[in-house]
């Protein structure tokens, strides 16, 4: 990658979640020049914490008729400019005996009037095409629900990104915002690899830094009233729903479960929190409880299905302006125009929103730095398909594929192809439970940005699966050695990666998740001391 | 609140049970000797999370699976990786059967036609262009030969020769004695009336027979196989509630097929008769073990025999009970072979795409009996007797026959009226 930083770019974009990647990617289809800046790794922030659900808009239809008209639109684009990261699954919104049936209607209706097909179907059908359900349901409505995988899609926008010019920077943290003559003309970034500090001008500064926007708009002496909301989530160890399953009622707790790769997931809580609590969410044990309880409600299979791990994430909900206080809080999109708002000219910041609208706030965001850039061109992320669902994966109907090429083209997409397979060494696998091969994790180090054994891991699912890293982690780290990363260094990689998966399996560590970890900790710690070996050297 | 529910979230999936410790691949013996074999944790409870998601994740690679459950016996965590496996091929394979899996997995039905014309059956069988076109068109590999099918059935012999004494004595069992006696070799199924006559047991065949159905299982026959496991099983509790005879066998396959794989596989319910089917050599054990019946034996006996573990009775943990029946005998010294698969699995061995694997699998089995040289080799399973007679050429017993001999039937008899 060719990164000139010394040069003026025309445009900054702050974060490196799916609304930055997003954004980077339009401002780059419309010819400008772009740096996209993350504090750590892409997706590290809430797009890597979520559900993983493409909203059909139906859970927000009754409350909040523009969010549900915004998902439905998104939700069309993103299966066709997106295929690879999206899984058709359609879903279902049930009522239980203890719900109010009557909802139904009020449901279906403002479906409807938000442009969402929303078909009522009998309990009976339900059971028929989603085995799983509580069977003791009384109405059910067929939407078109689908699962998205966050990661892949951040991924797609930044490799778009990069092939229309972008250069990204991920571990570089915005310390300062630069400003000259009343208006920003840059940022200040440290590497947060070594420490350096540096600076990058551009004529426009894009904050799209999640919840952290927050902090780079006080940098830039302004204020964004930002109110974290921690949701909480639990990952199962396999599918037992091939359907999204939601609750026909008023958004609550844990209503929704969503089958997303080999795993399912169900969320979430929603609690406001500190904004000081946002670099490090703790899980209650009262969470995980509201969770298995009510999502046993949605599929009683849960009850007994083992429970990988427990993870949060916090949603940035944005005050009205008009209402510093917070207690009106939008959970639509916020595009801020710094220049009228504030009297700062560039810069910008987009947030709110939900991660599936991100192409919109993309959208949004880059009209506006276009029109403060005098650029006319339209957007075209709405139909150009994102790198692995454009072309073709050169796979041949009717010819054998091993479990691997198939569960990385389920990640990679078309990019599938330019994984290396021709060799034996490359189509042993590193990770078992993900079907993850040497080929494409070195294909992922090679172009994917991975730095450590996490970012590999959000890259090709490398640690997701039931084993949690405890066969795969020691294979991954030897590759990234043979690639070139120093074995001192891998080993403390190895060592906090381990911590990672630990942190979450920490919450939810009872039966067969304790008993992996224990094995995890005696195979890593008392045989491999890859803990003591970390602290020696 | 908090203790409760977590309490009860404890996984029933047995998939989830795996550790991933990996031992069961180390102890498969495909794993072993195929390469292109994922291995049992990746083929059971790993891919299952994938085939879970999309049936196209199934890798007809899986059928390398010869159901030994090795697997399961390693497994620390108790998941069962060879059903796990098995049942996905129920399920998802694409893989119709083809004539020859249909002939020989349909046991029963080829089996009563060869008996009729026995001599010309066994003879045409061997000839080689008989079996040249059996491993051309009909993928049977040629160098297997078919066990010789018997001129007259087990069940026919019993009829005309032992029904009408068995009412005469105080205690009575059943006999299921399978295909392989009833169509190929039904002396172990004389040998097995002789012991338990001669320990006062009057032996009845069962109101309704059928194959067990482990090929037909094995041969995506599964529909088949369930409907004549429901008719064994109907039979096998008459046999165990109404009529009080616990059913023996002499087959260690047909018997785990039965206990295990009907309930796991089939969704056969066996739970209430399941204890009231045995082994024979277990069942002969515990009662000498209890008192209950003595054994006498000739004093001119005099063998050396190599015990050859069965995958299926390695899996059951009876091994014990037919070796200590065999070292009962004075002039018996029993030497036992490292417990390794023999390779043929059933059907699995006879199919040429899986000879050479079949064979290599075997093969350290086949050089410690040649270096052993004993004067027979004994097994409970016919299907390991074909493989190791083909293969080393020495001769194999099944422990009842070996203990038939061994036995000194009048002492026998009046030890225990």
């Amino acid at each position: 990658m060719d990164r000139n930083i010394s040069k003026c770019y025309d445009v900054i974009v702050v974060g490196g979640g799916i609304t930055g990647a997003g954004t980077a990617r339009d401002c780059a289809m419309r010819g400008l020049s772009v740096l996209l800046v993350e504090k750590f790794d892409f997706t590290n922030g809430a797009t890597g914490r979520n559900h993983g659900l493409l909203h059909s808009g139906a859970r927000y239809a009754v409350t909040d008729s523009e969010s549900a008209s915004e998902c439905i639109r998104e939700n069309m684009i993103l299966r066709k400019i997106a295929r690879h990261c999206v899984e058709e699954t359609d879903g279902l919104f049930i009522t239980l005996p203890e719900d109010d049936i009557s909802f139904q209607g009020t449901f279906v209706e403002a479906c409807r009037r938000a442009g969402i097909r929303a078909d009522i179907i009998s309990p009976e059908e339900a059971r028929r095409i989603e085995p799983s359900v509580n069977p003791s349901l009384i109405g059910a409505v067929r939407v078109p629900d689908a699962s998205v995988d966050p990661f892949h899609l951040t991924t797609a926008n930044i490799l778009d990104a990069r092939a229309h010019g972008a250069d990204v920077l991920s571990y570089h943290e915005v310390v300062g915002i630069l400003q000259e003559n009343g208006r920003v003309g840059g940022v200040r970034v440290r590497n947060n690899h070594n420490g350096e500090e540096s600076e990058m001008r551009a004529r426009l500064v894009i904050n799209a830094a999640g919840i952290w926007g927050h902090s780079i708009a006080r940098m830039a002496g302004v204020t964004v009233n930002m109110f974290p909301a921690k949701g909480t989530l639990l990952v199962f160890g396999h599918r037992v729903n091939n359907m999204v399953i939601n609750r026909c009622r008023k958004p609550a707790n844990a209503d929704i479960l969503v089958p997303d790769d080999a795993v399912c997931v169900i969320g979430t809580t929603s609690d406001r929190v500190g904004y000081d609590t946002v670099d490090n969410l703790e899980i209650t044990p009262g969470e995980v409880d509201i969770l298995i309880k009510e999502g046993e409600k949605l599929a009683p299979a849960l009850a007994s299905t083992r429970i990988l791990r427990a993870y949060a994430g916090v949603r940035p909900l944005v005050a009205a302006d008009n209402d510093p206080s917070g207690r009106s809080i939008s959970r639509g999109i916020v595009c801020l125009d710094h220049e009228s708002r504030d009297g700062l000219a560039g810069l910008i910041t987009i947030t709110g929103g939900k991660m599936m609208t991100y192409r919109l706030m993309a959208e949004m965001a880059t009209d506006l730095a276009c029109k403060k850039l005098g650029v006319s061109k339209p957007c075209r992320t709405a139909t150009a398909p994102l790198p692995g669902t454009g072309g073709t994966d050169g796979d041949r109907p009717g010819k054998f594929y091993s479990t691997a090429h198939n569960a990385a083209r389920g990640r990679q997409g078309n990019r599938v192809r330019e994984i290396e397979e021709q060799r034996a060494e490359d189509r042993a696998l590193v990770c078992e439970c993900e079907e993850v091969s040497v080929g494409e994790v070195k294909y992922a180090i090679s172009q994917l940005h991975v730095h450590d054994l996490v970012n590999l891991r959000r890259r090709t699912r490398v640690g997701m699966g039931t084993c949690q890293g405890e066969l795969c982690a020691c294979r991954a780290a030897g590759v990234m050695c043979e690639t070139g990363k120093e074995a001192r260094e891998a080993l403390a990689d190895l060592g906090s990666f381990l911590n990672e998966r630990w942190k979450g399996m920490r919450p939810v560590a009872w039966g067969s998740t304790l008993d992996e970890s224990q094995l995890t900790a005696t195979i890593y710690g008392g045989l491999c001391g890859v803990d003591r070996l970390a602290v020696d050297d | 609140m908090a203790e409760r529910i977590q309490l009860k979230n404890i996984s029933g999936n047995n998939l989830e049970q795996c550790l991933k410790c990996s031992i069961c691949t180390a102890y498969c013996p495909v794993s072993a000797v195929e390469p292109n074999y994922p291995g049992p944790k990746h083929s059971g409870p790993d891919q299952e999370r994938y085939r879970l998601k999309d049936e196209k994740f199934f890798d007809e690679a899986l059928k390398m699976c010869l159901n030994c459950k090795r697997c399961e016996v390693a497994c620390p965590s108790g998941v069962r990786i060879a059903d796990i496996i098995q049942a996905s091929r129920i399920t998802y394979s694409k893989h119709r059967p083809i004539l020859r899996d249909m002939m020989l997995a349909n046991t029963d039905f080829v089996g009563t036609m060869a008996n009729m014309v026995a001599p010309i059956v066994n003879t045409t069988l061997g000839l080689s262009p008989v079996k040249a076109v059996l491993h051309g068109v009909m993928g049977v590999d040629k160098h297997r030969t078919f066990p010789a099918y018997s001129s007259q059935k087990f069940e026919t012999w019993y009829k005309r020769n032992a029904a009408a004494s068995q009412d005469s004595y105080k205690k009575h069992v059943s006999y299921f004695h399978g295909c392989y006696v009833n169509y190929n070799y039904p002396q172990l199924g004389k040998d097995l009336v002789k012991i338990m006559n001669a320990v006062g047991y009057g032996v009845h065949l069962l109101e309704k027979e059928k194959c067990c159905g482990v090929a037909l299982i094995a041969n995506g026959l599964s529909g088949q196989a369930r409907k004549q496991g429901q008719v064994n099983v109907s039979s096998i509790r008459k046999s165990v509630k109404e009529d009080h005879r616990t059913v023996l066998t002499t087959s260690s396959t047909c018997t785990f097929t039965m206990r295990d794989e009907y309930e796991h596989l089939l969704d056969i319910d066996v739970a209430d008769v399941r204890e009231g089917l045995t082994l024979a050599t277990r069942f002969l054990y515990r009662l000498i073990e209890q008192g209950e019946i003595k054994l006498a034996f000739r004093k001119d006996f005099k063998m050396r025999a190599a015990y050859h573990s069965a995958c299926h009775m390695e899996k059951m943990g009876w091994i014990v009970y037919s070796t200590e029946l065999l070292k009962m005998i004075p002039g018996m010294e029993l030497i036992m072979l490292d417990s390794q698969c023999c390779g043929i699995a059933g059907t699995y061995g006879f199919k040429k795409e899986n000879y050479e694997r079949s064979q290599q699998i075997g093969s350290g089995l086949f050089r410690q009996i040649k270096e052993l040289n004993p004067d027979c080799v004994t097994t409970d399973c016919e299907t390991c007797k074909w493989q190791i007679e083909m293969s080393t050429g020495y001769e194999v017993k099944n422990p009842i026959s070996i203990l038939a001999d061994a036995l000194d039937v009048e002492a026998t008899m009046k030890l225990n009226s």
